[in-house]
């Protein structure tokens, strides 16, 4: 049975899809099954990352509305096997979700797969509501920077509150995700510290992705970040952070760009 | 031949039953002295029978139709309203009358004592044992609130008594609010956005820098507010 996962963060552009993409690739490549699952009806965005924008026929509205079966949505990744998407209605908007049309999509997908990953959009109304009801764990992504810090706060709060699992009384497993760090400015004072954002969170931190030019190339790309350059700084913290929600105790540190030699002689790498 | 089928009619009048609880009267002879017991009554409690009307119960008696009439106006005069009478044989009481009930039951008629005033509930308090995020509102007005981690940015927390929170306190407290001036607001880092006792408030700005992340308590000095640290 899958595990349900919401990647949330209450804050816009944080780096919601670019997380699901890259840890659902990462899991999938250490030999799990995933699906990711867009949530931002109306501004999908999980499905250009993935690179299958060109073969999106159903999405979830469809599936919801009882148009369309899952297995006529569920997208398969060419690169990765056990890799699978099921994107967001581009035309329709967060309304079209219903609470039932969830429950009932969640409860197909659990069967066949080990995790499912939501991408919730940003804000906490409906959307963020509903890609969060039915999750076993969240990771909340964070930039290190005041006004991402409260919303998340406001996303943990509600994460504690507005889920199924909390009706119940239990807890939804909670970790941070720091994206979008920038060590030099972090020592300069311009960046939130990480012990900072921890304080405020009070919520273990899973890991911390370093700002990098990599995130956009590969989403330009359409290919998560963790497969399209794995050497890199953000692709290696990604494979770290899915290491840590495997359970695998891998120590905290913050991974820098690999100057090689080449690098150095040739310079920058024409995109 | 009918060609057309009387269609059935809507019911638009519906009958249903209610019962209400009545006081009754049963005047004595002589109905002088009665009516001057219910006099002494009414100067005891002049508005007793406001909003409660009377039923007579004339069965003990036997009073001529105009005898009926002269009683039912000695007590309308007295402010109290007649429902209705019983007990009498209906040729007695004509159309201006209160009409004539029967198949009254006797039911015990609730005495509605008057609360106590001044009896306060006594104080309880109430434990967090979780942060307070952002967003999230906590409302107490029984007595004190104690949080047992950080009062988030954008949370409020808002008590009759007295806020204790173990940890930073960065959102809003207002305590104090049924109007206890003695509460207080102690924190173990002071951050919070507003601090309010029994409605006179500080916002973050007026804190002073000195004393800013650093153990406080808030009190009330008449009308200042007075914030010191706390070792």
């Amino acid at each position: 049975m899958a595990k349900v996962l919401v990647v949330t963060s209450g804050k816009g552009g944080v780096g919601k899809t670019t997380t699901t993409a890259a840890i659902g690739a990462a899991l999938a490549q250490a030999g799990q099954k995933v699906v990711v699952v867009d949530f931002d009806v109306g501004l999908r965005n999980l499905d250009l990352v993935m690179g299958a924008e060109r073969r999106v026929v159903f999405d979830l509205i469809n599936v919801v509305q009882g148009i369309a079966k899952l297995p006529q949505a569920l997208i398969r990744d060419k690169r990765l096997e056990n890799l699978w998407l099921l994107p967001a209605s581009q035309t329709r908007d967060k309304d079209a979700l219903t609470e039932d049309g969830v429950a009932r999509i969640i409860g197909e997908l659990r069967p066949g797969f080990d995790w499912i990953l939501c991408d919730s959009p940003a804000g906490i109304e409906r959307g963020a509501t509903l890609a969060m009801r039915y999750a076993d764990e969240a990771i909340i992504v964070t930039n290190p920077e005041v006004s991402s810090v409260r919303d998340s706060d406001r996303i943990i709060g509600m994460l504690d509150s507005k889920t199924v699992k909390a009706e119940k009384g239990e807890r939804v497993d909670k970790h941070v995700l720091i994206t979008r760090y920038d060590p030099a400015r972090a020592a300069r004072g311009d960046m939130l510290g990480i012990e900072d954002v921890l304080e405020i969170l009070a919520t273990p931190l899973l890991g911390i992705i370093p700002e990098s030019q990599e995130v956009l190339r590969a989403s330009n790309i359409g290919c998560p970040v963790t497969v399209n350059n794995p050497a890199s700084a953000p692709s290696r913290a990604y494979v770290d952070a899915t290491r840590r929600l495997l359970g695998e105790d891998v120590a905290m540190s913050v991974p820098s760009e690999r100057k090689g030699l080449m690098n150095l002689l040739l310079g920058r790498r024409a995109a | 031949m009918h060609a057309i089928a009387e269609p059935t009619r809507q019911q638009l009048i519906r009958f249903r039953g209610r019962s209400y609880v009545a006081f009754v009267f049963t005047p004595v002879v002589p109905i002088v002295s009665w009516l001057e017991e219910i006099d002494a009554t009414l100067a005891r409690s002049p508005g007793f029978f406001i909003g409660r009307p009377v039923v007579l119960d004339l069965a003990g008696l036997d009073l001529s139709a105009s005898a009926i009439a002269h009683l039912v106006r000695s007590i309308e005069q007295r402010n109290i309203r007649v429902l209705g009478i019983e007990g009498v044989e209906a040729e007695r009481l004509s159309a201006s009358l209160p009409p004539l009930l029967t198949g009254g039951r006797n039911s015990v008629v609730q005495p509605i004592a008057a609360e106590k005033p001044g009896v306060k509930k006594p104080p309880t308090s109430l434990l967090l044992d979780s942060p307070v995020r952002s967003g999230q509102s906590i409302v107490f007005p029984d007595g004190d609130v104690t949080v047992l981690g950080a009062v988030s940015s954008g949370a409020e927390i808002v008590a009759g008594g007295s806020i204790h929170v173990y940890g930073a306190l960065r959102g809003r407290a207002m305590a104090g609010v049924n109007g206890n001036s003695s509460a207080r607001i102690y924190c173990q880092k002071i951050e919070a956005e507003l601090l309010a006792i029994d409605g006179y408030y500080q916002t973050a700005e007026q804190l002073e820098d000195s004393l800013r992340s650093r153990p406080a308590q808030a009190w009330l000095d008449g009308e200042i507010m007075r914030i010191a640290p706390l070792n």
